[in-house]
């Protein structure tokens, strides 16, 4: 079982998203790091870089495989998270406090398309 | 093809299936079989083999038996190296080739203690193609051929501490004896049991082929025993590390061995079927070389990404690519144009939107372990 955090919003293809004010901070769910397996390298976007809800901003790569990242909004990219950069390994540890970038968001009414915890849930069968 | 889709109804399965998912492993289709590719780890299961020991099971390669009076000269007719003078229980590595040099497979040849009497390992997604190609071109030698694929299971024991395992877990002393690239038959429950000090991963190791009944039991008691079972993910790093290819990624129809640096296994003093092509690309008639290219980032340079000079004039493509987990370094295979083909050319790799500057470097990337 993978740990879903109350609170949050969740996309289909496994981002999460905490609000603070008009300011998202976005990472991927515990289901995610899970299917991914050890994660060795976060590509991330830099500050000022406009991202689109829906489109890739990013991703992620494991020894085998590499995921792209979602934009689950729209906005301005304000902060990227740097300790991912030499320690990519705290998205496995901590998927939750490991958020990736921080958006500020250009239309928040975006965030009523993403899922809650309990659907998000439901979504990925647990 | 590797890449053709099979249903999943119609997988082959290995005799150590049930094992597999009794332990949990991460299980997906590879070369027509399901197979684990990871049961812990890649990380952890990589590090094992470089550090202590790990199992894979790798029942999915096929195995033909040639014997008869023209045995010999049949294979050297097929096989890119050279057989004869190779005394019993010797293991040569080549390939076969097509006339115009693209690679049928690459094989292990092991000549056997019964005189003409030879064993031929070759890659699980070629088995039919292979035995075909074999069986077309053994018409007019005195040999028998015999697909024993489905009849013979194989573990691979692998890492510095796979000789003591051996020896002490499976009971066979014959192990300390045997060096690199040979082979004895010991037996198992009464059944043969072929014990080859080869393998794929860059270190020392064993490769056992008994009957699927006894593999069964053999990866059972390796397991208890604390030996890590490994999935084809971390065989896949190790191998990559070690500087060897995998047939459909750095060898194919399209790739001969010269392209793919392989020339070495290549002996062109004798006959067999493509040696006129591969003279010919060997004297510099090639498009694109095999190379190694190391780039300074962690991005992940992954099998299809293009290579590029520094003004973005595409000449190249990557094969394989990983974080190296031994090295920590990003390192690739990639096929390029042979002008750019010379160590410490710079290649840039374009990831996802961004391009990464490198260079070519040596295909050995890890300094192998081998059994002297």
């Amino acid at each position: 079982m993978s740990k879903i955090m109350e609170g949050l919003k969740y996309s289909e293809s496994h981002e999460w998203v905490k609000v603070e004010g008009d300011v998202a901070l976005v990472g991927v769910s515990d289901f995610a790091q899970k299917e991914m397996g050890d994660i060795t390298y976060v590509d991330m976007p830099e500050v000022d870089d406009e991202v689109t809800a829906g489109e890739e901003f990013g991703a992620l790569e494991s020894v085998k495989a590499s995921s792209e990242l979602i934009a689950p909004v729209s906005g301005t990219v304000v902060e990227v998270n740097a300790d991912l950069e030499d320690t990519p390994e705290k998205v496995n540890e901590d998927a939750y406090g490991a958020w990736i970038i921080k958006v500020k968001m250009s239309d928040p009414s975006e965030l009523d398309a993403l899922m809650d915890a309990a659907a998000y849930k439901a979504a990925i069968g647990e | 093809m590797s890449d053709v889709q099979i249903p999943l109804d119609q997988l082959q399965k290995t005799c150590l299936y049930e094992a597999h998912v009794a332990l949990g492993a991460k299980m997906s289709p590879f070369a027509g079989f399901m197979m684990p590719i990871q049961y812990s780890s890649i990380t952890q299961e990589h590090m094992a083999v470089r550090q202590k020991v790990g199992m894979f099971d790798v029942s999915h390669m096929g195995e033909i038996f040639v014997k008869g009076p023209e045995a010999e000269a049949f294979i050297n007719h097929i096989f890119t190296n050279d057989i004869r003078g190779y005394e019993p229980g010797k293991v040569l590595y080549g390939m076969m080739c097509y006339p115009d040099g693209g690679t049928v497979d690459d094989l292990l040849v092991y000549r056997e203690f019964l005189a003409d009497h030879f064993l031929l390992v070759v890659n699980a997604a070629n088995i039919d193609k292979d035995f075909a190609w074999i069986q077309e071109h053994a018409k007019g030698f005195d040999c028998k051929l015999d697909n024993a694929s489905d009849r013979i299971g194989q573990i691979a024991v692998q890492g510095p501490e796979a000789e003591k395992v051996v020896m002490e877990v499976l009971g066979y002393k014959e192990a300390a004896d045997l060096g690199f690239y040979t082979f004895c038959d010991v037996e198992y429950k009464g059944e043969r049991l072929i014990l080859s000090r080869t393998g794929y991963t860059g270190e020392d190791g064993f490769e056992l082929y008994t009957t699927p009944e006894n593999i069964v039991e053999i990866w059972d008691r390796l397991l208890k025993a604390g030996v890590e079972p490994c999935g084809l993910g971390c065989r896949d790093t190790l191998r990559f590390e070690a500087g060897l290819p995998l047939y459909g990624d750095e060898l194919s129809p399209e790739i001969s061995p010269v392209m793919a640096g392989l020339s070495m296994f290549c002996k062109f003093e004798k006959d067999f079927i493509g040696k006129e092509s591969l003279l010919d690309q060997k004297a510099g008639n090639i498009a694109r070389k095999l190379v190694g290219i190391e780039i300074e980032d962690k991005a992940i340079p992954r099998a299809g990404y293009p290579v590029e000079t520094a003004d973005e004039k595409e000449v190249g493509v990557v094969t394989t690519g990983y974080h190296s987990l031994s090295l920590d370094k990003s390192i690739c295979f990639a096929l390029v144009d042979k002008e750019y083909a010379a160590l410490d050319t710079p290649l840039s790799i374009r990831i996802r939107k961004k391009v990464f500057p490198g260079k070519v470097i040596k295909k050995r990337f890890y300094q192998t372990n081998y059994k002297k």
